[in-house]
């Protein structure tokens, strides 16, 4: 592909103050975009709201994110959200509205959808209302509207939280799919099974501060911050008081 | 008791009866009031929607004109209608005072407001939902407005029921820009007020029962959609 390059992504100092409060603080580190990054942390840490950031739907207050050195927001990215909103219509259609909003020709539509369709396993449910589908085939949906973009990178909030774990097995299997297709994947969750498992590299977050950034093995086994020892040890209190968004 | 008992009697015959000159009245009433109510949304609709998604200089005020103008006196709204149609008015030469396009133009006046008031309320409750998602998938908030409306197509269908339903039980307006001309502009509710007065009342009354079984049909009818939707659509 003569596609220019997106990679490294980078974050330059980011930080980012939401209603008053610091969500993320100086923010430093730069994915190649063949690992696939978890960000790990405790609720509140800023897992969502760094995705959001890379993403570009919250602006950094401070510092910036980078494509290749530019600060300018790619089209080949994009995001699925912990509860993904879907359009009271037919499952299909909500892949093939994604498509058209981004310039794709009516006449190719219909085959790019069904094809991202396809490759969820919702096929058999493609002509279905969207709303009425469970939480985990909604889920594999938007993976599914997701990759029908083509995007270079996608951004995963919680992918498997809260669905049951035969869903979170369907879902865990497109994600590999997706990233062997050639995708950067980066997902926040606070599974730490999931992680280890799809997981090539960690971010690990406190209190909206970087504490690492290593590979899975490493973070598993010697992590460095005590932050993250505890962390893996259970001990972090989960804030209940800030939303972890 | 007994003259008011006789009148039900007669009104009910007149209705069973198929009277020419009472289905002539409420098939203009409800010709003009559907004619007033899609007018009105076809304005209304995208304008409540742009007045919650889009940010655009005079949005706030634009907000509290919509939101006083649900309080407009009915017979204001007639007699700047009638000033505006009349010969010597601005739109004196169209010629159409006292005509059903006048009725159609004052009650799609009155019936605006309250639909882009209640589509601007749906709508911005959606945005807050759909916003992230959308913007997301590269949609700018110009483009979410028509998304979020075909989305919104059953809530806002109550909306447009609610909107024919304020346009046919309109009177003060209809009565000055119609005139109430027999066979011309008389509309329901125009000629109950007429045949009231003239102690007419069985005439009076099937109008009566007929508009509020209109009324009350629409009212049910959006009952059922919201119902349905609920169920089938999430």
């Amino acid at each position: 592909m003569a596609s220019p390059a997106l990679f490294p992504l980078e974050a330059r100092g980011l930080g980012v103050v939401l209603g008053g409060h610091a969500a993320l603080e100086r923010v430093d580190f730069a994915l190649d975009g063949r690992a696939r990054v978890a960000v790990l942390g405790a609720n509140g840490a800023g897992k969502s709201v760094l995705l959001r950031a890379l993403h570009g739907l919250v602006p950094p207050t401070s510092g910036e994110v980078l494509w290749a050195g530019s600060p300018a927001r790619p089209r080949e990215q994009a995001m699925v959200f912990q509860r993904p909103v879907m359009l009271r219509r037919s499952a299909l259609a909500n892949v093939e509205y994604a498509l058209s909003v981004n310039g794709i020709a009516r006449a190719r539509l219909r085959v790019r959808a069904w094809e991202a369709i396809d490759r969820v396993g919702l096929a058999h449910l493609a002509d279905r209302p969207a709303r009425v589908l469970s939480g985990g085939e909604q889920q594999r949906l938007a993976l599914a509207r997701a990759w029908s973009l083509r995007p270079r990178v996608i951004f995963l909030d919680e992918p498997t939280t809260s669905l049951d774990p035969s869903a979170a097995a369907e879902v865990e299997r497109v994600i590999d799919e997706i990233h062997a297709a050639g995708t950067a994947i980066v997902f926040t969750t606070h599974q730490l099974g999931l992680a280890r498992r799809v997981a090539d590299e960690i971010l690990f977050l406190h209190e909206g501060r970087l504490t690492e950034h290593t590979p899975v093995e490493a973070f598993f086994t010697a992590p460095r911050s005590a932050e993250a020892v505890r962390f893996l040890k259970g001990e972090l209190p989960w804030s209940t008081a800030s939303p972890d968004s | 008791m007994h003259d008011i008992l006789s009148s039900f009697g007669i009104a009910l015959r007149l209705i069973a009866g198929g009277n020419a000159e009472l289905w002539r009245i409420v098939a203009l009433s409800l010709e003009v009031s559907l004619a007033s109510a899609m007018l009105a949304c076809a304005v209304g609709l995208p304008l409540g929607g742009l007045v919650a998604v889009c940010a655009f200089p005079g949005r706030r005020a634009m907000i509290v004109a919509l939101n006083a103008l649900l309080g407009l006196p009915s017979v204001v709204v007639g007699l700047v209608v009638y000033l505006l149609l009349s010969r010597a008015g601005p739109l004196g030469n169209l010629g159409i005072l006292f005509t059903p396009k006048a009725i159609i133009l004052a009650q799609a006046l009155l019936v605006l407001p309250i639909v882009a008031a209640l589509a601007r309320q749906f709508v911005e409750d959606a945005w807050r939902e759909y916003r992230e998602q959308l913007t997301s998938l590269g949609v700018s908030a110009r483009r979410a407005v028509p998304t979020l409306l075909w989305d919104l197509r059953l809530s806002l269908l109550t909306v447009v029921l609610a909107g024919f339903g304020r346009a046919a039980s309109e009177v003060g307006a209809v009565m000055i820009v119609g005139g109430n001309i027999d066979g011309v502009t008389r509309v329901m509710t125009t000629a109950i007020a007429l045949e009231t007065t003239k102690g007419d009342l069985p005439l009076a009354l099937a109008l009566g029962m007929i508009l509020l079984t209109v009324v009350l049909a629409l009212n049910a009818a959006a009952y059922a959609i919201r119902e349905w939707s609920a169920r089938h659509h999430g």
